[in-house]
């Protein structure tokens, strides 16, 4: 009787590992693992069950996001202004630089972690992921094309009818089936694999140096209440002192006519910098150096200036130079070399 | 003979009674049983029609305009009964977007119960709940896409449908190029209070003709929407100090005013 009850548990196992290894054999042939949550990260802001992430879905998205005809004179492509090896943003570029040279106010945002982010743009004006890219599209510095003739020019391309029938079962093209696919190549955009990403899941005995835990340190004293973890951005809208800039940006005022909103701007994650200067909405930082000197020392009273950086009756962060020097080390853990090298978010 | 004056006067009363019941039974309100009703928007300028580039036009502060562009949304059309039945049409069905520029966007068809009908109520623009749905149900006039008559009026970098759109000219404009452009929206916002401009107005048709909807009928209740109206009211715009107006505040205090554009001509009841 004992002996029955270890082989029936026996054979129970040895099925379990069947199933599994299976899976995973069936996925390493297929080359995609669909959206996989991060452990260290929240639940995702997106609403995944309305648009399930496929092999194919995300692979019309991709041909779609490097797609030249989304733009006027079919010159540019999404990933034109978020190219992956500077982080999918638009490196060495203050602002955005759109079709004839035309340029914008503001600095292009990386397309990384967006699953997890509850409103885009630097002013927060677009809510739902699968409405963001009409914005680029159809500013008349960046695309300045009409959804209309973009879906017009796809429906001209037997590449795009069939990507569309692999992804959605018919051929048709419309706004929203464009929309879906180019969201779920973006919601695919996961960086998660820096070395602080390890260090907080126990992987592969990573731990940080004494510089970078000294700097971890300081940044959890000075820099998370605005920069949470694990994505660095608390999704808030703040005057950072920064200054008013030549064109007179209102930031998230153009959007909310609150005067309580003026020159405030929705707070940057800091994941992957490395490869993402200049900073700030308008570019104006060449060097993270020169960001922690703002802080520090540079920080202007302007309308709606964020309390946070006015305590103690003093502008800014009290920070030293050495404490510069450690929360350089500690930002330097938030760098994802696979990120910018995976392959599957690459032009094919 | 005093009698038989009084049967024949009788029995043609009962007949004129009669065929005019014949002709026009009220139905009763049932649902189940539908036909069409269409409201014609006819825009027009005081006391003038609109003609688009070609018609000049005075605004309360004596400034001349014209208008070259006039396009509005009109949604969530409510009907009531002369009996106090209310409908409201299927949300689906009750989006319309006017275009002067184009004839045939100017009669919003929807469907109602066979019945006769006191007043119309409807939404200028669209309602916060479609502004915020997931990008599949925005089809028709809503995809952001629209076609080449209809784009432009959705706001990508503040995601949202314009209400009304209004542009054209005038010699006092206080834009460099003289034009001037209205693109009046705003459905409160989605993560942080913004500025609502979504205006419902109530159409009383008891005094210029009920409609009286029927299988066999056709009802046009045929409106007039007074553009004058976007410019003159509780505020008398001055094209001088705003020749442009957007997604400000200000924008508000148009939206109050052209709430109040809709009057009601006539209806048109007719066999088919």
């Amino acid at each position: 009787m004992k002996a029955n009850h270890w082989y029936i548990l026996f054979a129970i196992v040895l099925f379990i590992v069947g199933c599994s290894k299976n899976e995973v054999i069936k996925e390493e042939i297929e080359g995609f693992l669909g959206f996989k949550k991060p452990g260290n990260f929240p639940v995702p802001e997106y609403n995944l069950a309305a648009n399930p992430i496929t092999k194919t879905g995300f692979e019309l998205g991709r041909a779609l996001f490097y797609e030249p005809r989304f733009s006027r004179d079919n010159s540019i492509s999404c990933g034109s202004c978020h190219i992956q090896s500077a982080a999918f943003t638009h490196h060495g570029h203050d602002v955005s630089h759109g079709i004839e040279d035309r340029l914008g106010k503001r600095n292009s945002p990386p397309i990384m972690n967006l699953a997890w982010r509850k409103t885009f743009m630097w002013d927060g004006g677009v809510f739902d992921l699968d409405l963001q890219p009409i914005a680029p599209i159809t500013a008349h510095e960046e695309m300045d094309e009409t959804l209309d003739r973009v879906l017009a020019k796809l429906k001209a391309m037997p590449k795009y009818t069939n990507l569309f029938k692999a992804a959605f079962g018919t051929e048709e093209i419309t706004t929203a089936k464009t929309m879906k696919a180019l969201s779920q190549f973006m919601l695919m955009c996961i960086s998660s694999n820096s070395k602080y990403d390890k260090v907080m899941r126990g992987e592969d005995k990573q731990a940080f140096t004494a510089e970078e835990a000294q700097g971890f340190t300081l940044f959890k004293q000075h820099c998370a209440s605005c920069h949470k973890e694990p994505l660095f951005t608390d999704e808030s809208f703040r005057n950072n002192g920064i200054g008013i800039g030549a064109v007179d940006d209102l930031g998230r005022y153009e959007i909310t006519s609150n005067d309580a909103d003026r020159y405030k701007f929705k707070v940057p994650g800091l994941r992957n910098l490395q490869y993402t200067a200049p900073y700030m909405h308008d570019g104006r930082f060449y060097t993270l150096k020169g960001v922690l000197d703002h802080y520090s020392s540079e920080v202007k009273q302007t309308p709606n200036l964020d309390p946070s950086l006015q305590q103690n009756g003093r502008l800014g962060i009290s920070l030293s130079e050495a404490d510069k020097t450690y929360l350089l080390a500690f930002l330097n853990t938030l760098n994802d070399d696979t990120f910018i090298k995976d392959k599957t978010l690459s032009e094919q | 003979m005093k009698r038989l004056l009084s049967i024949i006067s009788l029995s043609t009363l009962l007949l004129i009674t009669a065929c005019s019941k014949n002709n026009d039974t009220k139905p009763d309100f049932n649902e189940s049983e539908k036909a069409t009703l269409s409201i014609q928007f006819d825009n027009i300028v005081g006391d003038k029609n609109l003609v688009l580039n070609n018609g000049t036009y005075v605004n309360a502060l004596g400034q001349q305009f014209n208008v070259s562009l006039l396009q509005y949304f009109i949604s969530n059309i409510k009907v009531k009964t002369t009996e106090g039945q209310e409908y409201t049409v299927p949300q689906d069905s009750s989006y319309f977007l006017i275009n002067e520029g184009d004839a045939a966007t100017q009669f919003a068809k929807v469907k109602v119960p066979v019945a006769d009908y006191q007043s119309l109520t409807f939404t200028i623009g669209v309602d916060s709940l479609r502004s915020t749905m997931d990008v599949s149900k925005r089809t028709g006039v809503l995809d952001p896409a629209g076609d080449h008559n209809t784009s432009g009026m959705y706001w990508s970098w503040n995601s949202g449908y314009i209400f009304l759109k209004l542009e054209g000219s005038a010699p006092d404009a206080g834009s460099a190029d003289k034009k001037v452009r209205y693109h009046i929206g705003g459905f409160g916002g989605y993560s942080a209070p913004g500025i609502n401009n979504i205006k419902t107005t109530t159409i009383d048709l008891k005094a210029a003709g009920i409609a009286k909807v029927r299988k066999d009928r056709s009802s046009n209740i045929h409106l007039f929407a007074d553009i004058m109206k976007v410019f003159n009211g509780s505020t008398n715009v001055n094209f001088a100090t705003n020749p442009s107006v957007m997604s400000g505040s200000f924008s508000s205090l148009v939206a109050n005013n052209y709430v109040n554009m809709f009057s009601h001509d006539h209806t048109e009841n007719q066999a088919l």
